[in-house]
């Protein structure tokens, strides 16, 4: 009896890294570009060595995949241009399973064996903070793409990232509510056992009152549940003019249809960066709605169309926000070679401050205290072409305070 | 008898310092270099953490799901009382150790009239309870952001050095716990959990206090299962209650399983090999976690009992083969230093 448990058990670990491993393997596009063994060294020879810590594999490598696919047709582009510093970059994905450990393990691997002088990632906050400290250390220049805890950057100077900080966002949304669509009540559903949606639901709760928001209410369930109605009932007693739903796409989908479902047809649907994707999972129900995002694809803006375009016909898919940030943090940290003129850290850190460029998602241009990028925000609209397909449209931006 | 017991303790502490200057000496010079020396670190702390539940799953023959729980509050112990108490290192791995054995005691009691699989959902649950806790004890544990800013074993600015003081910490644990673990269940209250886990009835009927050997085991094992935590607190730097969820406790089991049930040997190896392999693989890219999950169905399928079954390796008893010394009393469950060469 034990035993068998025992073995049942092990057979559905093993089938669940089985499956994990097929989200990143289902890809035809790998990049053939990046088996090259250690031999070369970060800036000898003929090429210059940067990694990459990606989600490939595990609950979220539709990012990581995404990413990864991203930052090697900006590498191509820029080889096709003649390279960096007359020498050709090279990028080494490395896969974190979306887990601090593995995170560690693929650090240590880029920088001792492929030596490697800069990394882009990791994609998630928690991924990141588990090695800022060590790159800090070895002086490795460090971008992440797309991990909005403001703590990330903290570590020390060579620890940059391309996207704006979760307190940033919230704020926004907050001042685009009040500003562009004229709530005076809203109404917050959180997840309280997940960071950003906590930090996020705080600060643009905070933002809501100062601007001369009425009142805000607020309900929280935990991670994996799927029946809100408790939480709804109650928020619609408060009658709101926004909701703002600080979580990802998959719980947002979900709610979307419950909300609607117990009566809220007017209220809209806020929500910030997590619900990227969201277009290819919620219903009707969503069209109306806006959310903060670092780019909205069917936007008129010529970087983004080029961007667009280009990745479509590559990879058949429209790039989301995490692809974009990771295709601009590959030019930014390509940039910053060239302009340092050679693969000495300290020059190229220096030069990754003097960052001031169009870029797809938007003008950047770091806080030299943070080295966060001062950039303006995308609202995205949710609205729905002549097809009936949802696409994420554009709905205006916000300036940086 | 006593003969043999100094000839033991001998061979073990000759064996493990050899291997110690060996592999500190490789990773010194440089020809285990910084990404595989962090591996073997790695290695080393899931010896602890796996041999720690081999001890109830394999030597008491309780299934338990929950070993990552322990890990979490070892670990969050040993961050914080260095962190916010600055009580010195060792003694903050022992008090995570500590303060995670009280756990195990809480939870072998209530659990104590459980088997097979309802322990395993018990011990499920205690697990999920403890993630959770930690993500709303916010003010202490950083909450669902993390634990950041954990003091490394030492600060200096020589990598390899570094390397190699991390490697040290974690070996010394490693060899204790495998001490601890071998000599247990070579001694009278070892016996008395094996034969629990052999026929719990029979056990009872001989005389054998079930509760009190399920609960020592218990404690036993999460103060190992803490200290394991707090080495890998120290180690990552970094703490967030996912990196002891559900997965991370099956991590475990696999390797545990692995390895072979009731072999010190087999959990060590298989340590050793699950903390490498998945790292190999990398030259597959997408394929890896593929390649790696196929690869532990086909342990399963040519080896069910796991890599070692329940035998174990012994260096005192090949020594003493080699050496034509006689009276070899029992089947020696006393050694296994030897396969942490096999790197």
């Amino acid at each position: 009896m034990f035993k068998r448990l025992l073995a049942l058990l092990v057979v559905v670990v093993m089938s669940v890294s089985l499956l994990a491993g097929c989200g990143g393997g289902g890809n035809t596009n790998t990049p053939t570009n990046t088996t090259g063994a250690a031999e070369s060294t970060g800036a000898t020879g003929d090429t210059i060595t940067i990694g990459t810590i990606q989600p490939i594999s595990g609950a979220i490598s539709a990012y990581g995949t995404q990413s990864r696919d991203a930052i090697q047709m900006a590498v191509d582009e820029i080889n096709q241009k003649g390279g960096v510093l007359g020498k050709k970059l090279k990028v080494v994905v490395e896969d974190d399973e979306n887990t601090p450990e593995k995170t560690v393990n693929a650090f240590k691997k880029l920088v001792t064996q492929d030596k490697v002088i800069g990394i882009i990632g990791a994609l998630t906050s928690k991924c990141s903070l588990a090695i800022t400290k060590e790159a800090q250390q070895r002086k490795v220049i460090m971008i992440s793409p797309s991990s909005t805890n403001d703590t990330v950057t903290d570590a020390g100077d060579y620890i940059f990232k391309a996207c704006y900080n979760d307190s940033f966002q919230g704020p926004s949304v907050a001042k685009f509510a009040i500003e562009t669509l004229k709530a005076k009540t809203a109404a917050v559903m959180f997840d309280n056992t997940n960071d950003y949606s906590v930090g996020l639901k705080d600060s643009f709760k905070k933002k809501f009152m100062e601007l001369g928001g009425t009142k805000v209410v607020e309900e929280s369930y935990a991670t994996g549940d799927k029946d809100f109605n408790a939480q709804l009932t109650k928020l619609k007693a408060s009658n709101p003019d926004v909701l703002f739903i600080s979580d990802y796409y998959p719980t947002v989908s979900l709610m979307a249809k419950q909300i609607r479902n117990v009566g809220m047809d007017k209220v809209v649907l806020l929500g910030g960066d997590g619900w990227d994707e969201i277009t290819n999972n919620a219903g009707d129900e969503v069209v109306g709605s806006y959310y903060s995002n670092h780019y909205a694809p069917y936007s008129d803006d010529k970087e983004v169309k080029d961007f667009v375009s280009k990745y479509q016909t590559k990879f058949n898919v429209v790039p989301n926000a995490l692809a974009a940030l990771a295709y601009d943090s590959t030019y930014i940290l390509a940039d910053a070679i060239q302009k340092a003129g050679s693969t000495d850290p300290e020059k190229i850190k220096a030069a990754m401050l003097e960052t001031n460029k169009k870029f797809v998602t938007g003008s950047i241009k770091f806080d030299p205290n943070t080295r966060v990028p001062i950039k303006a925000i995308t609202m995205v609209k949710i609205e729905k072409d002549s097809s009936g397909k949802l696409i994420a449209a554009f709905g205006g931006t916000i300036n940086p305070q | 008898m006593k003969k043999n017991r100094i000839f033991n303790a001998v061979v073990i502490l000759g064996a493990s310092v050899v291997v110690f200057v060996i592999l500190a000496a490789l990773q010194y010079i440089g020809v285990i270099d910084e990404y595989n020396g962090q591996l073997l670190t790695l290695s080393g702390i899931y010896i602890v953490v796996a041999l720690s539940l081999n001890l109830i799953t394999g030597f008491t023959g309780q299934l338990a799901l929950g070993q990552a729980g322990f890990m979490s509050v070892g670990a969050y112990t040993t961050a914080i009382a260095i962190m916010k108490f600055h009580v010195p290192m060792l003694l903050a791995i022992l008090i995570g150790g500590l303060v995670a054995a009280v756990f195990g005691i809480i939870i072998g009691f209530p659990t104590l009239r459980l088997r097979g699989d309802y322990l395993a959902i018990a011990t499920l649950g205690f697990g999920e309870i403890i993630r959770v806790l930690m993500i709303n004890l916010g003010s202490l544990t950083g909450g669902a952001a993390g634990l950041k800013g954990i003091p490394a074993f030492s600060e200096t600015e020589n990598f390899v050095l570094d390397a190699v003081i991390k490697f040290s910490w974690v070996y010394v644990f490693a060899v204790i716990t495998i001490v601890i673990i071998s000599n247990l269940i070579n001694s009278s209250p070892g016996r008395a959990i094996i034969s629990i886990r052999e026929d719990e009835i029979a056990a009872n009927s001989m005389g054998i206090n079930i509760a009190y050997y399920k609960i020592f085991s218990f404690t036993l094992s999460a103060f190992l299962a803490g200290v394991g935590g707090g080495l890998y607190g120290i180690y990552m730097g970094y703490l967030n209650p996912t990196m002891f969820g559900f997965m991370p406790s099956m991590n475990i089991v696999v390797i545990v399983v692995l390895g072979g049930l009731g072999s010190i040997t087999g959990t060590v190896v298989a340590s050793v090999a699950f903390t490498y392999i998945q790292e190999w693989l990398r030259v597959f890219k997408d394929l890896r976690l593929v390649i790696f999950g196929l690869a532990l169905i086909l342990v399963m399928i040519f080896w069910p009992k796991g890599l070692l079954g329940n035998k174990e390796l012994s260096i005192s008893g090949f020594l003493r083969k080699l050496f034509k010394r006689e009276n070899n009393p029992e089947r020696t469950v006393s050694q296994q230093n030897g396969s942490r060469e096999g790197k």
